[in-house]
């Protein structure tokens, strides 16, 4: 289909009545939409010459990008109704390329959680059984793709907020390297974790995505003077080595995900790849050093949000500036983000510095050395299961942050590495989806997309999209 | 039994860039609340700071100019505290990986002659915003137009022993910024900031006392003052066989008094820690000494240059390099032909006090020159040029002889009238002219004052001498 022949009025009404039947459904997916505003991206679009692959595709954005025309509100009561002043670097790009900004995606508060329970605005389902969770803290944008509302949606990243929830909604998330996506104008949680990344139903979507908004950016001083990511393809797999890193394949890793990823080895096998062991040792100590450096950069993150200048405002019974912001603060941030705001003092504070902080960092040089060495040592990509059980139920982990936290625990590493991975989907157990994640070295992005758009091809169990 | 004062010093001063450390927006002072403001110094949510490379270029000639070593690699940290004015509730500075370490002041203490001040560290952060407490019936307002200034912190080693010293070590201090051109040093605009840290202990004590910290004193009349108190109030504890805790004070300069705002247990754990918004700022040597080239030559090397090419009294010297742009004066007004001496008192007289009400020069050098040859040729007294000298600068196409002349202030010479002007002294003074004759030699002065007198100034005093002689014979 050309440009030109797009119906692009006829696009916004559809999304806005696929939007329509999701919020009926249940779906929860979305905290903001309006169709008048769907109308005037179309008519935007119909005014600009952006050609590309992204003209006149509906995106949802997760609600920790900033958008000027809505409001972001981070999941959050603390921001509830707050309009940002200004546009996302990615927002920006998106529109350039001509996509239409569809709506505003659920997420857990501040992109903390990885089941997308922990949004103010309540939970987000799974698209496929609304009693599981779609995963987190991207899990609006994961839903609203796999339910087939809108075929792109940019989410983020900080410990595996993208690759978790596209594994248990059965769609591809995409992660870029540190520093090849601006983060202007995307709420900031984990700074030096923080990765727009892209969620599409097929690689190439999501790599399409990935490339509008990539990109070096005056406004962010960690963006890296490389340029926009390319969506590259390859026959097949003929002279690559894929490695296995023992520490991902537990003894106990759940029987559906070892069999779907088991299926996605010899697919590899198949397309010509040899296929090695490896070993990461510091990944084990991913989850716990992420739960230091995370929440540390988090309490600072967060510190703006003190009743002052925007957002909610209590004023506290004693009526001076301290109680402004006990009150403020006390109900305007839920419990997942009051804990990680208080782990973050802590490991920050006087006398902790050291024993937590400065640890923890060291750690992280480790863990990211263990990538390296493997990849220097001949391995080209590593393949690993994104998660270690499909979608849980909802409630199932509310109760014990540690078992939530360990639902990332093959997502964080990555995270803390800085690396690009990219999650797609590898077959069902039980009927729900099961993903397999690509890592690349830093900056192979490209190789990466490229590479996970081969092995997508020859394994089953696709985006199966519920219409 | 004496007590020893020591006190370090703790300096912000604001880098002079047209915009903001980590945004786009204006420095100007004195513009309308909340104008000069963006996302990123609002802290509005999504933000990202971006270093101002010009900030950075001014911080690294500071540390040069104080004779720092300049890092090749200083962090960014975040400083953590929740007040009304720190939009971001963190403050962006450096911490353990400070722009420049190491280097030091010479100054001259009024108490010990020649003294010299080890440089602790001099790092970049952003300044806060401002709390408008008189703006609005009980509420407080702010203004964040302030918020993300780029500030130098130039922390001083404890070596300064009196409250006098470190007036005249913030003096020598103030004038090496204002000449390596890095900062204006306005301590009215609040370009320039000081907190002190102070303790006393007895003279030969090895040992440092429990020191306090006086903030944000105003002025450095006021450093002094305030230093004054905080010493007398720590002798007074110690005298009465209290201990000195460690507190921060405030200065109240209406009362002189310094006032504890918190103590130890109170102060804030500020939970630095690199900020990952911003990598490290690494800086190539080839860019540090590039900057320490174009360093502009300092008051201590001026001074000296001044003493030496001109032969003036350090005095002069020291009081010439009080501002880059007296000194640039006085050496143009020698080039345009003007003997150093007399150049150096019409700068330090006139000039200067019309440069301290104005911040300028009212009169070119070359002017001035022109002026002072007419003193030396004889057509002007050194009075009557004083007088020119002030009506120069309001009369900008004027020569200094066009405007003496208008004046009617050019010394008369000519014999003619100078012998009427001695006789009508000498009519109306019968009595002096009878003393004079009898003997009373000594009255020729007030003849001489008679007749400058009556000439209204423009008599030329060597020729009414020998005029009065002979008449008087």
């Amino acid at each position: 289909m050309t440009a030109s022949a797009l119906d692009l009025q006829g696009v916004a009404r559809d999304t806005g009545a696929r939007l329509t039947r999701a919020e009926r459904d249940g779906l929860n997916a979305v905290l903001h939409w309006d169709q008048a505003l769907l109308d005037a991206e179309a008519s935007r679009v119909e005014q600009s010459r952006a050609g590309g692959p992204l003209r006149g595709v509906p995106v949802a954005i997760k609600d920790n990008i900033v958008t000027a025309e809505q409001p972001t509100t981070c999941g959050s009561k603390i921001l509830e109704g707050y309009c940002s002043p200004y546009s996302a670097t990615a927002i920006d790009r998106l529109r350039a390329a001509g996509a239409l900004i569809a709506a505003k995606s659920n997420l857990d508060e501040f992109a903390m959680g990885s089941s997308t329970e922990h949004s103010a605005y309540g939970r987000v389902r799974h698209p496929l059984d609304p009693e599981r969770v779609p995963g987190g803290s991207s899990g609006g944008s994961a839903a609203l793709v796999a339910a087939g509302v809108v075929p792109i949606a940019l989410g983020s990243e900080t410990g595996g907020s993208v690759r978790q929830p596209a594994s248990f909604c059965g769609v591809v998330g995409l992660k870029p390297s540190y520093g090849r996506v601006s983060r202007f104008g995307l709420v900031a949680f984990g700074s030096s974790l923080d990765c727009i990344s892209t969620f599409g139903r097929t690689v190439r979507d999501a790599g399409e995505t990935l490339s509008a908004i990539s990109g070096p950016d005056p406004r962010d001083a960690t963006t890296v003077d490389r340029p926009p990511i390319a969506v590259e393809s390859m026959a097949d797999l003929a002279g690559l080595t894929i490695g296995l890193p023992a520490e991902y394949f537990p003894a106990d890793l759940h029987p559906g995900v070892a069999a779907a990823l088991r299926e996605t080895i010899e697919a590899v096998k198949a397309l010509g790849a040899r296929v090695r062991e490896v070993s990461l040792p510091h990944s084990k100590y991913a989850v716990p050093t992420y739960y230091i450096v995370n929440p540390a950069e988090a309490a600072a993150n967060l510190a703006r949000y003190d009743g002052v200048r925007y957002g909610q405002r209590r004023i506290g019974p004693e009526g001076d500036i301290r109680a402004l912001y006990r009150a403020t603060r006390g109900s305007g941030f839920g419990p997942e983000v009051r804990r990680r705001i208080l782990v973050g003092t802590y490991v920050l504070s006087a006398g902790y510095y050291e024993a937590y902080y400065r640890k923890a960092q060291q750690v992280r040089a480790l863990i990211a050395g263990d990538f390296e060495r493997v990849f220097c040592d001949g391995v080209d990509l590593l393949l690993t299961p994104t998660t270690p059980t499909p979608a849980f139920r909802a409630g199932e982990k509310t109760d014990d942050p540690v078992t939530m936290y360990l639902a990332d625990i093959f997502t964080t590493a990555v995270s803390l590495a800085g690396l690009p991975a990219i999650s797609i989907p590898a077959g069902r157990s039980d009927g729900l989806p099961v993903g397999a994640q690509l890592i690349a070295p830093l900056h192979r992005d490209e190789r990466l997309i490229a590479v996970a758009g081969v092995v997508e091809g020859a394994i089953a169990g696709g985006a199966e999209v519920r219409r | 039994m004496s007590w020893e004062t020591v006190i370090g010093l703790e300096v912000h001063v604001q880098l002079r860039t047209r915009t903001k450390m980590f945004c786009a927006d204006r420095t100007t002072f004195g513009d309308p609340p909340n104008t000069n403001v963006c996302p990123v110094c609002l802290g509005l949510p999504g933000a990202l700071p971006v270093p101002n490379a010009e900030a950075v270029r001014l911080g690294v000639r500071a540390a040069l100019a104080l004779g720092c070593t300049v890092h090749e690699t200083s962090v960014f940290a975040r400083k953590n505290y929740f007040y009304p004015d720190l939009p971001k509730g963190y403050q962006i500075s450096q911490y353990d990986r400070p722009l420049a370490t190491g280097g030091a002041v010479e100054f001259e203490s009024p108490t010990r002659g020649r003294g010299r001040v080890g440089i602790t560290r001099l790092h970049l952060e952003e300044d806060a915003g401002k709390l408008l407490h008189d703006r609005v019936p009980d509420r407080t307002a702010i203004d964040l137009n302030r918020a993300g200034t780029p500030l130098a912190e130039i922390v001083s080693e404890p070596d300064l022993r009196s409250a006098a010293e470190a007036r005249a070590y913030l003096q020598t201090l103030r004038q090496i910024l204002i000449f390596a051109g890095v900062s204006d040093c306005s301590m009215e605009q609040g370009s320039l900031r000081v907190d002190a840290n102070v303790s006393i202990r007895r003279p030969g004590d090895p040992r440092l006392g429990t020191k306090t910290e006086v903030k944000n004193v105003n002025s450095f009349a006021n450093v002094e003052r305030a230093l004054e108190a905080e010493q007398l109030r720590q002798q007074a504890l110690l005298e009465s066989g209290a201990r000195v805790t460690q507190v921060t004070l405030l200065f109240n300069a209406g009362t002189g008094q310094v006032k504890p705002i918190r103590s130890k247990e109170e102060s804030h754990d500020y939970r630095y820690f690199p900020d990952p918004d911003l990598p490290p700022l690494v800086l190539h040597p080839t860019f540090v000494s590039e900057q320490r080239a174009a360093l502009p030559e300092l008051p201590e090397a001026r001074r000296t240059r001044l003493i030496g090419a001109f032969a003036l009294s350090a005095y002069d010297a020291s009081v010439l390099t009080s501002e880059p742009a007296l000194a640039g004066y006085f050496e143009s007004v020698v080039a345009a032909g003007v003997e150093p001496k007399t150049a150096a008192n019409w700068v330090i007289g006139d000039v200067m006090t019309s440069f301290n009400q104005t911040g300028g020069f009212s009169v070119e050098p070359s002017r001035l020159a022109a002026l002072v040859n007419l003193v030396r040729e004889g057509v002007l007294s050194h009075r009557a040029a004083k007088r020119v000298y002030a009506e120069l600068g309001r009369a900008a196409d004027e020569t200094p002889r066009a405007v003496a002349e208008r004046l009617g202030l050019v010394q008369v010479s000519e014999e003619g009238a100078l012998v009427g002007w001695v006789d009508e002294v000498l009519r109306s003074h019968p009595n002096e002219v009878g003393r004079y004759r009898a003997g009373e030699s000594k009255l020729m002065g007030f003849f001489v004052g008679q007749v400058m007198k009556r000439s209204k100034g423009k008599a030329d005093p060597k020729g009414v001498q020998p005029v009065l002689a002979d008449r008087l014979r």
